[in-house]
């Protein structure tokens, strides 16, 4: 069953990804009907074409560090995520990862409008992959980050959007993954609460924890990463220190998009 | 899988290695198992919200059959004179299982719309959404046997002993349902006309059961319909203990439980084979 470690440097990266490749299937001609689907298969006719949302990307993340990831729409960045998230799977290639993974996810996913904070609170947490008693002990906590105890019994569709953003962030980063991802959801809720939610992150980082954040704000990438990844048309064009790989692409998208190697 | 050991003696680290060569029929089920506690959550997230909505929702899900087998009593009975004992509990014992098979298969079958907005997020085995619909629908068929002691109190019928044999026909009946729901909701990832299909090919399956009728009405060149149709001995599981009040026959019995069995194996093969083809849109 087990397979042979990768690396044999300790400690172990976090993430390794290794000639990875994620093909969609976009047909032509989408037969999504089965009425159409059974004529077809009888006329031997069912045609795909693929498209590569990644290509043979091959990148290793250490633990604890703090990695942006950017590139044009479409290049590949959310299908990465998925792939570390295990929400896709690849297509071809192989990827390892070490430790519980948290996708910040966005703003009311998982809520159910109609019931409380407190009953959100286990749904979402279950949906994560917890247990109801592990969430009923996470509740003091995530109640007292969110600043939002005393709404706690009523339903979710009386809060307003920035009480929902609080939930959402407090139940995220509450669970203490070891990666966490986060795809440019950076803002949330008012000035204050964007603050206490960089203090939690920067207490992420402190705590060794591996990040991973998808943005199209290069500033923030500066500001919050050591490293860079650039991703275009599925393929890794440039993977180093933030900085350099944000003045290269910065460079490359105010030149109309023509790579310069 | 190759586990680190924290230096603290901490609980093994999670290890994902894609690479991992797994057995879906097996795989999957041991994902569901790791997600027990989100089944329970979104069966009670359902029944929640269909109760608070509106105060006659339980009221509601008890009326419609009442009013249904007032229809069905005045047709079958008072002008087709077929002669049944207490007409109005013979449909009800049959139609109890039927509306729980016809509402959490077709239920099962509308839910990929919910089930991928999630799955392309976070990482959650699509069959959890599957059985916390039979999940559902067993909790309706539970408020379903309202109405029915209700008609068995008002017509003064009895209540057998053999009445106790229910929970082994429902763990037989949900299974059954449970690999049709699996099947449907598999086709469903990939097609989008499943559910209107579904629905076209139900209202036959309703007339080729006995559940209006008795079996002794249907003409010898038709009766080949109802002797190969695996709902029939359903059904009967469920009438023979409340309606006649003795255990159904050993060979309904033993055709019930094949059915039952043979339909969750086929519909968890189905899924997991299926799963990842089919589940991966975008």
């Amino acid at each position: 069953m087990s397979a042979e470690p990768i690396a044999q440097a300790l400690p172990t990266p976090a993430v390794e990804i290794q000639n990875l490749s994620v093909r969609y299937r976009v047909s032509s001609e989408v037969i999504s009907s089965l009425k159409e689907y059974a004529i077809r298969a009888v006329q031997r006719r069912i045609a795909q074409n693929e498209l590569m949302a990644l290509d043979d990307v091959s990148l290793s993340i250490r633990r604890g560090e703090r990695v942006g990831v950017i590139g044009p729409n479409g290049a590949g960045k959310s299908t990465l995520f998925k792939v570390i998230a295990r929400v896709r799977k690849p297509s071809s290639g192989r990827i390892v990862v070490r430790g519980k993974v948290a996708p910040l996810l966005e703003l009311g996913f998982g809520f159910h409008g109609e019931l409380s904070g407190r009953e959100n609170i286990i749904l979402l947490g279950t949906l994560m992959g917890f247990s109801r008693k592990e969430m009923l002990a996470r509740i003091p906590g995530i109640a007292a980050f969110s600043e939002l105890d005393p709404f706690l019994d009523s339903a979710i569709r009386t809060y307003s959007t920035g009480m929902s953003a609080r939930l959402a962030f407090s139940v995220a980063t509450d669970v203490d993954p070891d990666i966490l991802l986060v795809d440019e959801t950076l803002s949330v809720g008012d000035e204050r609460f964007a603050a206490k939610c960089k203090k939690r992150m920067a207490n992420f980082r402190d705590r060794g924890k591996t990040i991973l954040l998808v943005s199209h704000s290069l500033a923030d990438i500066r500001d919050s990463c050591q490293r860079a990844i650039w991703i275009s048309d599925g393929r890794v064009i440039k993977d180093g220190p933030a900085d350099a790989v944000c003045d290269a692409y910065h460079e490359w998208s105010i030149h109309g998009g023509e790579i310069v190697v | 899988m190759s586990a680190r050991i924290g230096p603290l003696g901490e609980p093994p680290e999670a290890v994902y290695d894609s690479s991992r060569k797994t057995i879906p029929f097996f795989s999957e089920a041991w994902a569901l198992w790791d997600f027990r506690h989100l089944v329970a959550e979104l069966v009670s997230r359902d029944i929640k919200v269909r109760y608070k909505r509106s105060v006659l929702g339980v009221a509601w899900t008890m009326l419609s059959p009442l009013l249904n087998m007032l229809a069905l009593t005045v047709v079958f009975s008072v002008i087709l004179k077929q002669g049944i004992k207490n007409f109005p509990v013979y449909y009800l014992t049959g139609a109890i299982f039927w509306n729980f098979f016809a509402q959490a298969t077709s239920h099962a079958a509308s839910l990929t719309v919910e089930c991928t907005e999630i799955t392309r997020r976070v990482f959650v085995p699509r069959s959890v959404f599957v059985i916390s619909a039979i999940g559902v629908g067993t909790v309706n068929f539970a408020f379903s046997l309202v109405p029915l002691l209700l008609i068995i109190a008002v017509t003064g019928y009895p209540i057998h002993l053999s009445w106790l044999f229910l929970p082994v026909a429902m763990l037989i009946g949900a299974s059954f349902t449970t690999g049709v729901g699996l099947i449907l909701f598999t086709l469903a990832s990939r097609f989008v006309d499943v559910r209107e299909t579904y629905m076209v090919l139900l209202s036959p399956w309703f007339f080729i059961t006995p559940i209006v009728y008795a079996p002794s009405i249907v003409p010898a060149h038709f009766q080949f319909l109802v002797r190969y149709n695996p709902m029939t001995y359903l059904v009967e599981i469920f009438r023979a203990p409340l309606y006649n009040g003795w255990l159904p026959g050993s060979k309904t019995f033993a055709f019930s439980l094949l059915a039952a069995v043979c339909s969750l194996i086929l519909g968890w093969a189905f899924y997991a084979a299926k799963n990842d083809e089919y589940g991966n849109v975008s």
